[in-house]
């Protein structure tokens, strides 16, 4: 007799060619890993959310209300869709849903539903505003940051210090550079209106860009850290092509970090190195990256790290790492029949269809005879 | 020349590059990469073990059967092709 396969939910399937969400890297991680012992449901909030129709990677898909319409509303939907799939383990993968999921973690732990989060504080001080304090704690470089709740600060502040270029954030999504006071504006305007407010300010570092993906043990270890230098981007300044890189000291930046907050779960940290080698800390996002499938490619799969600790088992052993391991994205287009959009549409759930690769009847026959 | 040292980068980022038979250099703590020539990557390679100029240039002598000025020369460009890669 087959054993029940384990049933993980993830969410952001999102899988956007300019800003992907990581859930299709952590659903295509967890079905490498372990193939048929896992089921994955799909969370989106989109029927648009690509993710949701690749059957290879997505048994169920089901759609979510927005974060905005609240935790209860949250709960409501995640409880009805545990009643027919019995999730054994959840992996929220969008920044906005975190803070609700983890309010809601106690809860699903009641249902039977497993997490691997951090608390609200530890979740608090990574956030964008508070990252200097933080830094500062851990004895970690970090770029002056200022919250605004106007563009005034744009016209004055080279009064105060501040000088151009520098770079203007959303506080959960979002950063551009600003050459001048007007392309500062511009883009408090346009971040604002996204994302809300504060804006924050933070000052230019040069360099190049790394990012170190891992899990912290929710006791002030670090496992299995990827890090990744980007090679091409989007137009969103997201990775579409990059490089798995091994440097002890952008590893041992990040072990101060997730020792400093006794992090739970799993982040990515993205610094900036200056000609010198040194790393200013830039972001800590509280989930695995868009470009996660690349830890599975170095043989340090993360996702599967995070699973066996959200079971409560040992974490797993992870091979050494393996500088030069590329990854490049490319876009595909998905089949998708009109009764399967409409069933997510007007039921919030699908099945998926398997992957085909069947050729169309009418190249089905040999080439010469149709000569 | 002897016992001169160029200003080459570090030589602990010299050691960590990895390279391959048909020229291409990865640095794995960067992630960058770059290709060199034959010539180049003896140098290379000999770079790796020392950075004493005038020892690299008896080598790159004998080896490719040059006048010391011409090796030197090659050297001395070499150094600063790297110096833009760190």
């Amino acid at each position: 007799m087959k054993p029940q396969a384990l049933t993980v939910a993830v969410t952001g399937m999102n899988a956007l060619p300019d800003n992907p969400g990581p859930g299709l890297g952590v659903a295509r991680c967890l079905k490498e890993a372990y193939g048929e012992a896992v089921r994955i449901v799909g969370l989106g909030y989109d029927a648009l959310d690509p993710g949701l129709y690749l059957g290879q990677y997505c048994d169920r898909a089901y759609l979510l209300a927005y974060p905005l319409n609240g935790t209860e509303v949250l709960l409501e939907r995640l409880a009805e869709i545990h009643a027919l799939e019995r999730i054994d383990v959840l992996i929220p993968c969008l920044d906005a849903e975190l803070p609700l999921m983890i309010g809601l973690a106690d809860t699903l732990a009641g249902l039977g539903v497993k997490t691997f989060l951090p608390s609200a504080g530890q979740f608090e001080r990574r956030a964008k505003a508070s990252l200097p304090t933080l830094a500062q704690a851990a004895g970690v470089t970090y770029p002056e940051v200022k919250a605004l709740a106007s563009a005034q600060f744009f016209r004055d502040c080279e009064q105060d210090g501040w000088t151009y270029p520098l770079v203007v954030k959303g506080v959960f999504y979002d950063a551009k550079i600003a050459a001048n006071a007007a392309q500062a504006e511009a883009a408090f305007g346009d971040i604002a209106a996204e994302w809300g407010l504060p804006v924050l300010a933070q000052r230019f570092v040069a360099g190049e860009e790394y990012n170190l993906a891992g899990v912290g043990d929710g006791q002030g270890n670090l496992l299995g850290e990827v890090m990744m230098k980007k090679r091409a981007v989007t137009s969103k300044g997201k990775a579409w092509a990059g490089v798995a890189t091994a440097d002890d000291s952008l590893a041992e930046l990040a072990r101060k970090l997730v020792a400093e907050l006794q992090w739970k779960g799993p982040l990515e940290v993205e610094v900036m190195r200056d000609a010198k080698g040194n790393y200013q800390l830039i972001e800590i996002n509280p989930r695995f990256p868009a470009w996660i499938y690349l830890s599975h490619g170095v043989g340090r799969n993360l996702p599967t790290l995070l699973l066996e600790l959200a079971l409560g088992r040992p974490a797993p052993a992870m091979a050494a790492p393996r500088p030069g391991t590329m990854f490049i994205r490319h876009a595909l287009e998905t089949i998708v029949p009109m009764s399967l959009f409409q069933t997510l549409i007007m039921q919030g759930q699908c099945i998926p269809e398997p992957a085909q690769a069947q050729p169309s009847a009418e190249i089905r026959q040999p080439i010469k005879e149709a000569l | 020349m002897a016992g001169q040292t160029l200003d080459f980068p570090n030589a602990e980022s010299l050691k960590r590059l990895a390279s391959s038979e048909n020229g291409f250099i990865f640095d794995p703590v960067t992630g960058n990469s770059f290709t060199v020539n034959h010539t180049g990557r003896a140098i290379l390679h000999l770079l790796q073990q020392t950075l004493d100029v005038e020892h690299i240039t008896r080598r790159l002598q004998a080896e490719f059967d040059v006048d010391a000025q011409r090796a030197e020369r090659d050297v001395i460009e070499f150094a600063g092709q790297l110096r833009g890669h760190f």
